[in-house]
């Protein structure tokens, strides 16, 4: 009978701690199981109607607003759609953190890159959805101002002027573009979205160029050789308006485009995974880092701007991967790429400095991303609770009136010497007064530059799942990814120093409380028969 | 020389699945804690959830054991003996003093032993599944219920683990002062401890004393021939 205890426990603990280790390893999966989503494999890519055979698009147009005339007499009504959008008003009505519901857009909020887009309209609206926009006087309301085409060419060859409020450029054939339209595809959201800010991946640092053909270690969503998927197939678009938004420029929690739509909230088949899910987005640990190819822009001093060559020419000099480092028309840059995200608390909320606030903190918090680890349960204020996310933090150095406290939008781009704006004249006096004076806020006639600060919550360039964050990358001592992140207790990372000393003190003493009753037994061990047992104690 | 079967087959798998598991928790555990990398940040977590699971079944058993078989008396504190208990291991012990505490069937621990297992198995060992399980699941919402903040859990959770170290360092030494280095070890493994004699007549005196608790007399029969005479007394009253 002893025998067969010993046995059993010889036998039975390897196996517990077996069992203890093994219980998890079958649970792997590693397959992705998605939902509202059409695999490329069963997609049907084939266009329910020839444009090329509809006489009205082969007919030599008068001009660009002619075409959307054309589209809309078959597409009737579809401009009321288009109306609706912010990519047409470039705002849209949202209640802001204690205020009331306001018109937010590129009107009110400027942004630390070029600014904003207020007196200088013709240039800017290259990214504008219409025909037209140069200045005040542009008529919203005007369905054949809407450009259907720079979103809808499937040849590649449209193109919006430079410096004309947005018409197509004099090198596009209209019928030719007209007769190959489409669905949105990669490249007519990327050539707003990828080059806004004034060149690639300027502004977003998750958004550029590359992804019109890239691996699946760059996105694994748009990789060519994967899924090769499009824009819409994640901002699902329901009469003409797109889920998902930025915000740069938006502040409610409300039509977003979330990786849960097709992957649902509990995508790991493991529970302490999905459990993450509740207090950490997606994208923390699945966009380890952005800017995967060419570099983004990090930091911008506008107040450097203005060095002219000797002969009073404006110049820019590029840094050693050829990315602008200096220009006389917009200041100094810093560039980077494979950047590793900020991370902050977010609920999907976020305020802004609009142009008529005061400016009460420095670096002026251009917008902010609202939520906090105690954003939760009954202290949520959204319908989520926050979750840690990545965030490209864009910093800068911008003009700012230091008599008023209020930031400045200076005119920046004209046609003409003399109007003030600041890329031609290169006078910040003249530009402020000029920029203010057109949107009617006030400015006292002195100017200074002042430190922003800019987030931007990382959702594309998803890598594979072998590339995403391991556990260590945030549970750990030093260099935790989150050691900025610390209004809670992170396991790995945190400890309470008292607990620790004195822990590890109680041990201490333990052992020396043993070696030292150890060294009097040895020391006295004539005088103890237990260790002269010790020799023969098996008689 | 004798032997005492001591340490019964269930007490021994408790105790060695439980020595096993504490090794293994704590191991995993400091991993958990951030103190050092081993097995891997995720093997860590998951193999000392799976680990504190096992615990607590474990535990349960445990519980059903001990208070099915009375074995819970031998827990139960006491101040006698605790002064020559602390002499001994002070001073006796380098003095070829005696145990204090001799070894018996119903009383197999010393009045440290008892109130430190004691102190282990109604505090720290049910704080530290208490706390875990804490943290392994309230973290997150469940339902509502949720721990605002796993500051508290996870400090309670430390303090334990450490105390718990201390206990095992001190256990493992005190394993060597039985009548020899490895008596008390070997007892642990098979069961059976070897004694003197007399040692071996003490320890087993009284459960033969005790004994006479599962024999009664049967006096049932005296009381029954009572009742029913107070009945016929009844009866002829009211006949």
């Amino acid at each position: 009978m002893r025998k067969f205890y010993v046995i059993a426990f010889i036998l039975f603990l390897p196996l517990l701690l077996l069992a203890v280790i093994q219980l998890n390893d079958s649970l792997n999966d590693p397959g992705v199981t998605v939902y509202n989503y059409t695999k490329k494999a069963d997609r049907n890519t084939k266009p329910s109607v020839d444009h090329t055979k509809f006489d009205i698009l082969n007919e030599p147009f008068a001009d660009a607003h002619a075409v959307t005339a054309a589209c809309l007499s078959c597409h009737n009504n579809r401009h009321e759609e288009i109306m609706e959008t912010s990519h047409w008003r470039w705002q849209r009505n949202e209640v802001l953190n204690g205020r009331e519901k306001t018109a937010l857009g590129k009107k009110n909020i400027l942004n630390n890159f070029c600014i904003g887009v207020s007196g200088s309209e013709a240039t800017c609206t290259r990214c504008h959805i219409g025909y037209g926009w140069a200045d005040k006087d542009f008529d919203f309301e005007e369905p054949t101002n809407i450009d259907c085409l720079v979103c809808h060419d499937k040849t590649g060859s449209y193109k919006k002027g430079r410096g004309n409020g947005g018409y197509p450029d004099a090198s596009v054939n209209l019928n030719y573009v007209s007769t190959h339209v489409g669905s949105p595809g990669r490249d007519n959201c990327g050539v707003c979205h990828f080059w806004g800010g004034g060149g690639n991946n300027v502004k977003h640092g998750d958004l550029e160029k590359a992804l019109l053909e890239c691996s699946r270690e760059v996105d694994v969503h748009m990789a060519i050789e994967g899924e090769d998927m499009s824009c819409v197939d994640c901002h699902v678009t329901e009469k003409h308006q797109m889920a998902g938004k930025l915000y740069a420029l938006s502040s409610e929690n409300t039509s977003r485009a979330t990786c849960e739509q097709c992957h649902t909230n509990k995508p790991h088949q493991d529970k302490i995974l999905d459990d993450h899910n509740l207090r950490v987005a997606c994208q923390t640990c699945h966009i380890p880092v952005y800017a995967k190819v060419n570099d983004t822009k990090m930091y911008w001093d506008w107040s450097s701007a203005g060095e002219l060559d000797e002969n009073g020419h404006p110049f820019h000099t590029p840094d050693v991967d050829g990315n602008h480092k200096y220009m006389s028309i917009k200041g100094t840059f810093v560039w980077a790429n494979n950047v590793i995200p900020e991370y902050y608390w977010f609920n999907g909320i976020a305020d802004h400095q609009l142009i008529t606030d005061k400016i009460d903190t420095i670096p002026v918090q251009m917008n902010s991303l609202d939520g906090s680890y105690r954003d939760k349960g009954k202290y949520q204020k959204s319908r989520q609770p926050s979750k840690i996310w990545p965030v490209k933090v864009h910093r800068g150095k911008q003009i700012y009136d230091p008599v008023n406290m209020t930031l400045i939008q200076p005119k920046l781009w004209d046609k003409e010497e003399g109007k003030g704006a600041y890329w031609v004249d290169f006078d910040w006096n003249a530009a402020s007064e000029a920029g203010m004076a057109y949107i009617g806020l006030p400015y006292s006639g002195e100017y200074d530059f002042v430190e922003t600060e800019m987030y931007w919550p990382l959702s594309h360039m998803v890598s594979p799942a072998s590339h995403s964050l391991k556990c260590i990358d945030c549970h750990t001592r030093s260099d935790s990814r989150l050691e900025n992140l610390t209004d809670f207790y992170l396991p790995g990372r945190d400890n309470n120093m008292k607990i620790e000393a004195s822990g590890i003190t109680l041990i201490f003493l333990a052992f020396i409380g043993v070696m030292v009753h150890l060294i009097c037994r040895i020391i006295y061990r004539k005088r103890c028969p237990l260790n002269q047992k010790l020799q023969g104690g098996n008689e | 020389m004798k032997k005492v079967y001591l340490y019964k087959g269930f007490e021994r798998f408790w105790h060695w699945t439980q020595s096993l598991l504490i090794f293994f928790l704590m191991l995993t555990g400091f991993e958990i804690h951030g103190t050092y990398q081993l097995v891997g940040y995720e093997n860590a977590v998951r193999w000392h959830d799976n680990a504190g699971w096992a615990f607590l079944i474990l535990i349960v058993f445990t519980i059903f054991w001990h208070v099915t078989t009375g074995e819970w008396r031998q827990y139960v504190p006491t101040l006698t003996n605790m002064k020559a208990q602390m002499n001994y291991y002070l001073i006796g012990i380098f003095n070829n003093a005696p145990h204090p505490t001799g070894k018996r069937l119903l009383s197999k621990l010393n009045p440290i032993q008892r109130l430190t297992y004691f102190a282990l198995n109604i505090l720290i060992i049910p704080v530290m599944l208490l706390s875990g399980f804490l943290y392994l699941y309230f973290n997150y919402p469940i339902q509502g219920i949720e721990i605002n903040s796993l500051m508290p859990i996870a400090y309670i959770h430390t303090v334990g683990a450490y105390v718990l170290i201390t206990f095992v360092i001190i256990h493992l030494y005190l394993i060597t002062t039985g009548r020899t280095l490895t008596s008390n070890l070997i007892a642990m493994i098979t069961g059976w401890e070897e004694m003197d004699e007399h040692e071996a007549e003490e320890a087993v005196q009284d459960v033969i004393d005790n004994a006479s608790q599962y024999v009664k007399p049967v006096n049932g029969d005296k009381k029954k021939k009572k009742k029913k005479k107070k009945k016929k007394d009844k009866k002829d009253k009211t006949d």
